[in-house]
């Protein structure tokens, strides 16, 4: 039983890894992805096999802390963070998978919040953009979107911060193709793609060996 | 109810009435070449990324309202009256919002509502968002424009008439255009015959979107000349050049179409429309034109110069995203000779001065002027404390790298911090003000700004999809106060454009009357590989910086459709008379020139 299981996580890790996927595909428009929940880089234990309806206490390793935490099961961990965390640097706009404005980084991967349930994310480590900053001092890719400018209204720019940490952490040293379609997952409506492009670059520069993680 | 189609609305089309100048049908009879053809730019909507609503708590007396508003001193004062209490027990406050565009303003009915709720629950706050799906129906469109245009020209590229019988709609309120503008920016042409009417259709309505009616007016026009000159086997650049003497301002436009020229490789990469590029990727360039007023907007600034050196600069605007914080900051510092992190600048907040709505590229003219007169007002009452301390009068001090000075005289100086502390305990407030209807004769700012937006495009003549490639940018705005952000105005309104241009489209059922794409997956934006090179010249001449700042949201965001679409005609050699330039469009235009 366990051998069939680890194996439709295999399948679901190659078929379902959005920047695989994304990458595969060219990502032509820059509005393709998927929400599944990556299932590797798991070693914690499984998850309370309790499931509601009603709300269900669950711990959320958040930011290298645990968060407790009570949610109905339906509920996502995009409204967890933001409605029941107080963490609302993940914005919620399409809440369905295209826009990448709640992206965080859930065991290593960049995914998309609106689609992953909260119940899901449990014993994995979750990052979000209010763990990015060490106490007076800027993420290099925070500090590099300052520096070009690549912010106005700033409503995707968390998101983008973040898909642009999880590029980064795997592609450290892009090209400025390989930015174009590693960011593809993230939408912009006030038009900063042109400031994002050059901050992605530069915050590449300024991470090498000193990666900050 | 397809609004394509104006023989198929019925009782719903509203004529404007006929304008005639000069004398067109004589034009027409006179003229050596004439072009005809039909233009469509569909309903947009502004899709702002956080959508329209309110925390709003409603406790006793008081009504606690945080809205994401483009209008933060007005806004609260018009959910007043939807809620009936007198406008002085609503406090507003914003510090963010998620994009405006232009739909922004109202409190809308579900203000209204949720301080309604908030009432019955006792005064609890209540939190009320639009979905995706109801942001995209109801908060606000940009209506669309279908047009038949008809122009005439001498054979040696001169314009002589334009005709135009156009047609729009912005939802149940109809559409209307003003096309008194047509030929846009050519606009001083002697012979025109303009039409108009607005349909309307059981459809949420229109909201100002980023420069009223100007892209619509820039994508006809531009398309229409871009036709007239294909006609006439002439290179676009080279038509435009040729009638420049009608355009409203023809030094400005000139020089901005040769710098643009020059920045696109015009030379290097422009064919006649009949002579597309070989190989199944054809590649073209295209022109599109941009003018917008930009006069800033009344406002009122108070700025308080406290004992310990701390500058506050209170005014109740709002940042939309375009820096107006940094403008606000950028300018008192200068005036006080501080950095800018040494002034704290708060808007958002109706207990502050009110400020005009940000709308119209009005705000960086209103709350600069307002802000320079309130820091000058108070720098004057430093100087005329520290002057007998000093033994300098008044008006020989002057305020420079954090210091107080006698004019060009470092040496009889003292730092700003010791020099406010000459204050005792008492601080300095002083109020500056700007009137929108004085501030030209005043002459720290000005309106009316030009720009040009030429397009590289690559079009694949058997998919028929659209690359986006290049896009050069010469925008004029008067005195500009901070290059970076200004550029990230104009790097923007280009990327819009790439939108409006190839993906953007309300799509209704024609049976139901529903949007069938009020979603982000068919409701396209471009993402961050459609978009290619964009390169942008401000243009800052000596004699553009005399005129004083004029706003620059809107203009740039103009031209860019024009530009891409008359692109993909020099490229493809026929026009696709409707954007956005999707690939079954490109090719529908392709098969029926094959046909033709
Ligand atoms: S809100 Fe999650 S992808 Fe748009
Ligand atoms: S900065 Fe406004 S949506 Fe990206």
């Amino acid at each position: 039983m366990s051998s069939t299981k680890d194996e439709i996580r295999k399948k679901r890790k190659s078929a379902f890894s959005r920047r695989g996927f994304l990458k595969g595909l060219g990502a032509g428009t820059g509005v393709l992805s998927t929400g599944v929940l990556a299932e590797q880089e798991t070693d914690a234990a499984p998850a309370t096999p309790v499931q509601g309806p009603g709300a269900v206490a669950i711990t959320l390793d958040i930011n290298g802390r645990p968060h407790k935490v009570n949610v109905e099961p339906r509920t996502t961990l995009c409204d967890t963070l933001r409605n029941h965390l107080d963490l609302t640097g993940a914005k919620r706009v399409c809440d369905r998978g295209t826009c990448g404005a709640c992206t965080v980084i859930i065991g290593g991967k960049v995914m998309y919040s609106c689609t992953v349930l909260a119940i899901e994310a449990q014993g994995k480590k979750i990052q979000t953009i209010e763990g990015l900053a060490q106490p007076g001092k800027l993420h290099p890719v925070s500090q590099a979107f300052w520096d070009n400018d690549a912010q106005q209204c700033g409503y995707c720019t968390p998101g983008f911060v973040m898909a642009a940490k999880g590029f980064l952490d795997h592609h450290p040293n892009p090209t400025y193709e390989e930015v174009k379609k590693g960011l593809g997952g993230n939408l912009c409506r006030c038009g900063t793609y042109v400031g994002v492009r050059k901050a992605v670059l530069q915050a590449a520069k300024e991470m090498q060996g000193g990666r900050n993680a | 109810m397809h609004e394509h189609d104006l023989s198929k609305v019925g009782t719903r089309a509203k004529p404007a009435g006929e304008q005639v100048a000069g004398d067109p049908d004589k034009a027409f009879q006179e003229a050596e070449v004439t072009s005809e053809g039909e233009y469509g730019i569909p309903v947009i909507t502004h899709c702002c990324l956080e959508p329209h609503g309110q925390v709003v708590q409603w406790n006793g007396d008081k009504v606690e309202y945080w809205p994401s508003t483009q209008n933060v001193t007005q806004v609260g004062n018009d959910l007043a009256k939807l809620i009936e209490v007198p406008a002085n027990q609503i406090h507003t406050h914003m510090d963010y919002m998620g994009g405006g565009f232009g739909s922004k303003f109202p409190p809308d009915l579900w203000g209204a509502e949720a301080a309604q709720l908030s009432k019955m629950s006792g005064g609890r706050p209540v939190k009320l968002f639009l979905d995706r799906a109801t942001e995209l129906t109801i908060a606000g469109n940009r209506p669309s424009v279908f047009a038949k245009v008809k122009t005439g020209a001498k054979k040696d590229g001169t314009i002589t008439v334009w005709q135009s019988q156009t047609w729009a709609t912005g939802g149940y309120t109809g559409g209307n255009l003003n096309v008194s503008l047509f030929p846009y920016v050519f606009n001083k042409l002697e012979n025109k015959r303009l039409n108009h009417t607005a349909v309307s259709i059981n459809a949420g309505s229109a909201r100002a979107w980023r420069a009223p009616n100007h892209p619509q007016l820039s994508f006809v026009t531009c398309s229409a000349l871009e036709d007239l000159a294909a006609k006439l086997n002439m290179d676009a650049l080279a038509f435009f050049l040729k009638n420049i003497e009608i355009t409203t301002r023809p030094q400005v436009y000139k020089a901005q179409l040769e710098k643009a020229a020059e920045m696109i490789e015009w030379k290097k990469y422009a064919h006649l429309r009949s002579d597309t590029t070989k190989g199944p990727v054809k590649r073209g360039l295209g022109i599109g034109v941009n003018t917008w007023g930009g006069l800033g907007h009344d406002s009122q600034c108070r700025v308080t110069i406290h004992p310990d050196g701390s500058v506050d600069v209170d005014l109740c605007s709002q940042d939309l995203g375009t820096a107006t914080r940094t403008m606000i900051a950028m300018v008192a510092a200068e005036t006080f000779g501080l950095t800018i992190n040494q002034v704290k600048v708060g808007i958002g907040d109706t207990q502050f001065p009110p400020s005009g709505g940000s709308g119209g590229s009005t705000t960086i003219g209103g709350v600069t002027v307002s802000t320079r007169k309130a820091t000058v007002n108070a720098l004057g009452k430093l100087f005329d404390l520290l002057s007998p301390v000093m033994g300098v009068p008044a008006d020989g001090l002057e305020a420079v790298d954090g210091r107080i000075q006698q004019k060009g005289n470092p040496s009889k100086s003292m730092t700003w911090q010791q020099a406010c502390a000459k204050m005792g305990t008492q601080s300095i407030s002083e109020m500056g003000q700007n009137k929108q209807a004085e501030a030209v004769k005043e002459g720290l700012i000005n309106q009316g700004t030009s720009g040009v937006q030429m397009a590289d495009v690559s079009v694949d003549t058997d998919t028929g999809i659209v690359k986006m490639n290049r896009m050069v940018a010469v925008q004029d705005c008067g005195l500009v106060v901070n290059p970076k952000t200004a550029e990230s105005q104009v790097f923007g309104a280009c990327i819009m454009s790439c939108c409006a241009a190839l993906m953007e489209e309300r799509i209704m059922d024609q049976q139901t009357g529903r949007v069938l794409n009020p979603d982000m997956e068919f409701y396209k934006l471009a993402g961050i590989s459609d978009i290619g090179e964009i390169i942008v010249h401000m243009d800052i001449t000596p004699e553009h910086d005399a005129r004083g700042i004029i706003g620059l949201g809107e203009p740039p965001a103009v031209g860019g459709v024009a530009a891409i679409s008359n692109a993909v005609a020099n490229a493809i050699g026929v026009r696709v008379p409707m954007v956005p330039l999707t690939p079954n469009r490109v090719l529908a235009a392709l098969s029926q020139r094959r046909i033709g």
